[in-house]
């Protein structure tokens, strides 16, 4: 055995990212392969809830009660990324008075704690709720930001000398005879931080162990080795509403079914969701019929939400697994656990392990099998740590109040960065330059959008989800270009002008699903704004071949004959010398 | 008893001005109503008439030229080239704006670095044109955002500018916040007030024009014009420009920006006064909620919401300037698209998810959503029949062009709005006449 054994572990997500942060705590060499941005998978589009387990209580003891003793672990280790809201499961004339008893009887065994509220006390909790509501049952339900919680994992992971790329495809597995030994991995804009048009470089990383943690694309991955890892990808949409129309995370209260959950997710609300199978994680219809159907179910609990402004949707591919002899016909009925499994055992393949399943919620945990298994196989016996210590910007939350003070950052928007960056604060902040609002939807200054371009390059969609910036009512309308001009001069031109077209079509996508109302005069406004005031959709310097003598060259040139220019109109009357 | 006027046009931005100041202009009695503040602010300033073709093909140097092969349902068709040119001589004869004495687009750089094509501009942009050979200085503020003079000056290297481009970033004299409105800026400029100066730039007290000119010198080498973000005052953007300029020894011009937009606010002001002298009544903050008609196509009156009371208003022609979707002239929901006043058909493809294409800057359908409308300017329903007798539409509520792709949309509204009061002042006079 190596006396420091080195893993290679594929998959950016919350599941990868937690494992490279524990495995580079206990001192093992670690280095992070992500095809895409951190969360670019499934944790990216998940609908932040942070699960009491209240959801599984009924049909999945096992599974709730993981959920309520993580949800405590990371309202402790991730208090920055985490909004403990409440939850409610709420129950409607027609939905069943034997459900909700065992939901009640099912949280009471799982350890939730969990409260009866009639009516009127649901909706003095929740104004919004609709008035034939019977009642509800409460619950510790959370909203976590996905982004910032595996940001913070990855960036404790490197202060532990783990090395993390994105934008790193994984294009084969080294194999020696009956071992994986090692992974072929294509850098898109060479190693390290992101850099538009920078050549692609191909490296052979060797490693001791390879941990396959992609998710939907985990069976994509076993091929290259010749293994069968049948996941069975199920996509649900997510539709983000342009405000909170409620503060706690709203349930129905029946068995399962589509379009059952608002999750009030920092100044939007996130309604959800479908479960459908799909053959390919990356490529499957996103159709209307989804969108309408989150809106129109959903509103029996929350009328109000019938002629809300939604602002963007977007579809997740759930990584689900369940061994092949189940069969389950229906990806509802698939198991929410994880399952790890060992190629060796499995496959009589060594040095591969893939973790297939889980949920965010529990994702520290399930790293934490994971960096067991491995560390134990490889001798080591440093102990698991994260559960204890805290995620960099968690360290100490007490002192945000400080810096708030020492920062004079009362404002609305000092308080929402404050309260993205947590205890780090002050690293950030603490700039003697000016430190104007960038995003003002949601709030974030230069000094945030400075820090993250630091960490991610020159991908503004990598600013975007350590910020929030563009990802408000204007989905990047007034401030994409001023993201763009953040980017400069630590990037040339072409670069700003390729992450900016980048960062445009990619808030695009998302509210493509929302054109009605208020986001489409939303969307013609951006549009307006960035095809005719800012002509980005006609850059004449991407064909340059524009023939400057044939415009105008000015009144006073033109007079003077220097230039030649088109013919004089018949209106000339207006003075042209008044300044 | 209702308020009465012989025009009533609903809208204050560039369609609504042109058309109630067209028809006021022949002697009409005109009332304008407008509920928000217009679009105006939204947009650069710059009034484009056609820079591109529908198949994207451009940037056109002679929009004149082009307007005939557009497709007929064109708004430009509708109306014609020559009542383009009339409605920008009248634009001409009522503003300051620059580039009537030639048929040809101007290119003017734009605070994303990127050039645009335009028929007219401010004064304040003249000197920024990009066909002018002289070296250019460009200078951005720490803290606008909105324009890295940096990078927009090597993006107008990248493309291909015939004159040499530098960009620096300055710290605004004196001690705005570091997320004052562009308004704060133009205002110290305007006032010239005083500025406290830091003890390398000499200690004590300067006028703020004097201050900003000082921290740019040091930049300056032999660029004989200078661009700023668009801040460089409000009411005496002239003299602010002019003294900048004689302290620098070069032209100094403005860089269109997005929104709040000072010359999009300044034109606004032009038209609004250009109305008044000529004897049109503007009413702005309240909206037109609803409308009754005789039942046989002619609109009686409109109600307009004034402190939450209904206020009929009458008129013998009514023309619509709402604007479009950006305006709230054209609305939606889930199931349509919809003229929210008088109802008139808006064309639009059942399925919502037709309405947009795939690609950031496609072909969106939703960006040609407005009504249709007979030659008159007169919205048509779907079978082409005409909504009501004494009804016209102008500008961007207008359907069939995209104004965006095809940088028209100020030439449309002024087009479209000249024509509309035209015509409607036309039928007044006749009807005055005969009876």
């Amino acid at each position: 055995m190596v006396s420091k054994p080195h893993i290679v572990v594929i998959g950016g997500g919350s599941t990868g990212t937690g494992i490279v942060r524990d495995l580079a705590m206990r001192g093992v060499e670690v280095t992070l392969l992500e095809q895409g941005n951190l969360t670019h998978g499934t944790t990216g589009r998940m609908h932040g809830l942070l699960h009491s387990g209240g959801r599984y209580a009924v049909a999945d003891q096992a599974s709730a009660k993981e959920c309520m003793l993580e949800n405590r672990v990371l309202q402790d280790i991730a208090t920055h990324c985490v909004e403990m809201t409440g939850g409610l499961f709420v129950k409607r004339p027609e939905d069943s008075e034997e459900y909700f008893q065992k939901k009640l009887q099912g949280c009471h065994e799982c350890d939730i704690p969990a409260e009866v509220l009639t009516a009127e006390e649901a909706r003095a909790v929740e104004p919004h709720l609709a008035g034939d509501i019977d009642k509800a049952i409460s619950v510790p339900d959370g909203a976590i930001d996905p982004f910032r919680l595996v940001v913070a994992n990855a960036a404790d992971a490197k202060e532990h000398d783990a090395r993390i790329e994105t934008h790193s495809t994984v294009t084969d597995l080294l194999i020696e005879d009956d071992a994986v030994v090692g992974v072929e991995v294509k850098h898109d804009s060479g190693t390290g931080e992101r850099v538009h048009g920078m050549t692609g470089v191909t490296e052979r990383i060797y490693a001791d162990h390879v941990i396959n943690a992609t998710g939907a694309w985990a069976g994509h991955i076993g091929e290259m080795a010749g293994v069968d890892i049948a996941v069975r990808p199920s996509k649900g949409v997510m539709t983000v509403m342009n405000t909170r129309q409620v503060d706690t995370v709203i349930n129905r209260c029946r068995p399962k079914g589509d379009a059952d959950i608002v999750v009030p997710h920092e100044t939007t609300a996130i309604l959800g969701t479908t479960d459908v199978e799909v053959d390919d994680p990356e490529d499957y219809p996103e159709k209307q019929w989804e969108v309408d159907l989150m809106i129109d179910t959903l509103s029996e609990l929350v009328p109000m939400l019938t002629d809300a402004r939604t602002i963007r949707s977007f579809w997740g591919v759930r990584p689900l697994y369940e061994p092949p002899e189940v069969g389950s016909d229906d990806p509802t009925d698939i198991t929410r656990d994880f399952f790890l499994l060992d190629h060796q055992e499995r496959d009589n393949l060594h040095g591969l392990t893939s973790i297939v399943g889980g949920k965010l919620t529990t994702y520290r945990m399930m790293a934490e099998q994971i960096t067991d298994h491995i560390c134990e196989r490889f001798g080591i016996e440093e102990p698991c740590r994260t559960a204890d210590e805290p995620l960099p910007g968690s360290n100490d939350i007490r002192v945000i109040d400080d810096y708030m003070d020492e920062f004079g950052l009362r404002s609305p928007i000092g308080r929402r960065s404050a309260d993205r960056l947590g205890s780090r604060v002050d690293e950030v902040l603490d700039t003697d330059e000016p430190n104007p609002t960038i995003c003002e939807c949601e709030g974030v200054t230069r000094a945030e959008v400075q820090d993250a371009i630091s960490q991610s390059g020159s991908d503004l969609n990598a600013v975007r989800i350590r910020t929030r910036a563009t990802m408000g009512n204007c989905q990047g309308g007034i401030c994409s270009h001023r993201l763009a001009n953040e980017l400069h001069t630590t990037y040339d031109e072409s670069v700003v002008i390729d992450a900016w077209n980048e960062i445009l079509q990619e808030r695009w996508k998302g509210q493509r699903h929302a054109l009605w109302g208020q986001q489409l005069s939303q969307a013609m406004l951006n549009y307006a704004l960035h095809a005719t005031t800012q002509n980005r959709d006609h850059d004449p310097a991407a064909d340059s071949s524009v023939d400057f003598t044939t415009f105008d060259s000015g009144e006073m040139q033109s007079d003077s004959g220097t230039t030649a220019v088109g013919v004089a109109t018949d209106g000339g009357t207006q003075d042209g010398d008044r300044v | 008893m209702a308020i009465e006027s012989d025009v009533l046009v609903i809208g204050g931005g560039l369609a609504g001005l042109t058309s109630a100041l067209a028809a006021a202009q022949a002697d009409i009695d005109v009332r304008l109503v407008t509920y928000k503040q217009s679009t105006l602010q939204q947009a650069s300033g710059l009034v484009d008439v056609l820079g591109y073709r529908p198949n994207g093909d451009g940037p056109i140097s002679n929009p004149f030229e082009a307007i005939p092969s557009l497709p007929v349902e064109h708004p430009y068709q509708t109306v014609g080239v020559d009542a383009v040119r009339t409605a920008l001589s009248l634009f001409d004869e009522v503003t300051d704006y620059a580039g009537s004495h030639t048929d040809a687009n101007a290119l003017i750089p734009t605070h994303g670095g990127t050039i645009k094509p335009t028929a007219r501009y401010p004064q304040s942009a003249c000197a920024g044109i990009a066909s002018d050979n002289r070296p250019m200085l460009l200078v951005g503020f720490d803290s606008i955002t909105d324009f890295d003079a940096p990078l927009a000056a090597d993006h107008l290297t990248s493309t291909g500018v015939p004159f040499d481009v530098r960009g620096v970033t300055i710290q605004f004299p004196g001690d705005l916040s570091a997320d004052a409105k562009v308004t704060r800026y133009a205002k110290l400029l305007d006032t010239n007030g005083d500025v406290t100066v830091s003890e390398t730039g000499g200690g004590g007290h300067r006028p703020a024009r004097d201050a900003l000119a000082d921290r740019v010198k040091i930049y300056l080498d032999d660029e004989t014009r200078v661009g700023f973000p668009a801040v460089l005052g409000d009411a005496n953007a002239a003299t602010v420009r002019a003294t900048l300029g004689t302290s620098l020894g070069a032209d100094v011009f403005e860089v269109p920006m997005g929104p709040p937009s000072l010359p999009g606010l300044r034109l606004e002001d032009q038209l609004f006064d250009a109305l008044s002298d000529a004897g049109g009544f503007i009413e702005s903050g309240n909206p037109v909620i609803d409308y009754t008609d005789d039942g046989s196509g002619t609109v009686e009156k409109v109600i307009v919401e004034r402190n939450g009371a209904e206020i009929p208003m009458r008129a013998e022609q009514y023309i619509l300037a709402t604007g479009g979707l950006v305006g709230k002239g054209v609305e939606s929901n889930r199931e349509g698209v919809y003229e929210p006043i008088f109802g008139c058909h808006v064309a639009h493809d059942a399925d919502r998810y037709e309405w947009f294409d795939e690609a950031v800057f496609g072909e969106h359908s939703f960006a040609r959503f407005g009504v249709d409308t007979d030659t008159t300017l007169r919205p048509v329903d779907e079978s082409g029949n005409i909504e009501f007798e004494n009804l016209r539409a102008a500008g961007a509520v207008l359907g069939g062009y995209d104004y965006a792709a095809e940088k028209s949309a100020s030439g449309v509204s002024i087009a479209t709005g000249y024509t509309a009061g035209m015509n409607a002042a036309t039928t007044v006079a006749q009807t005055n006449n005969v009876s």
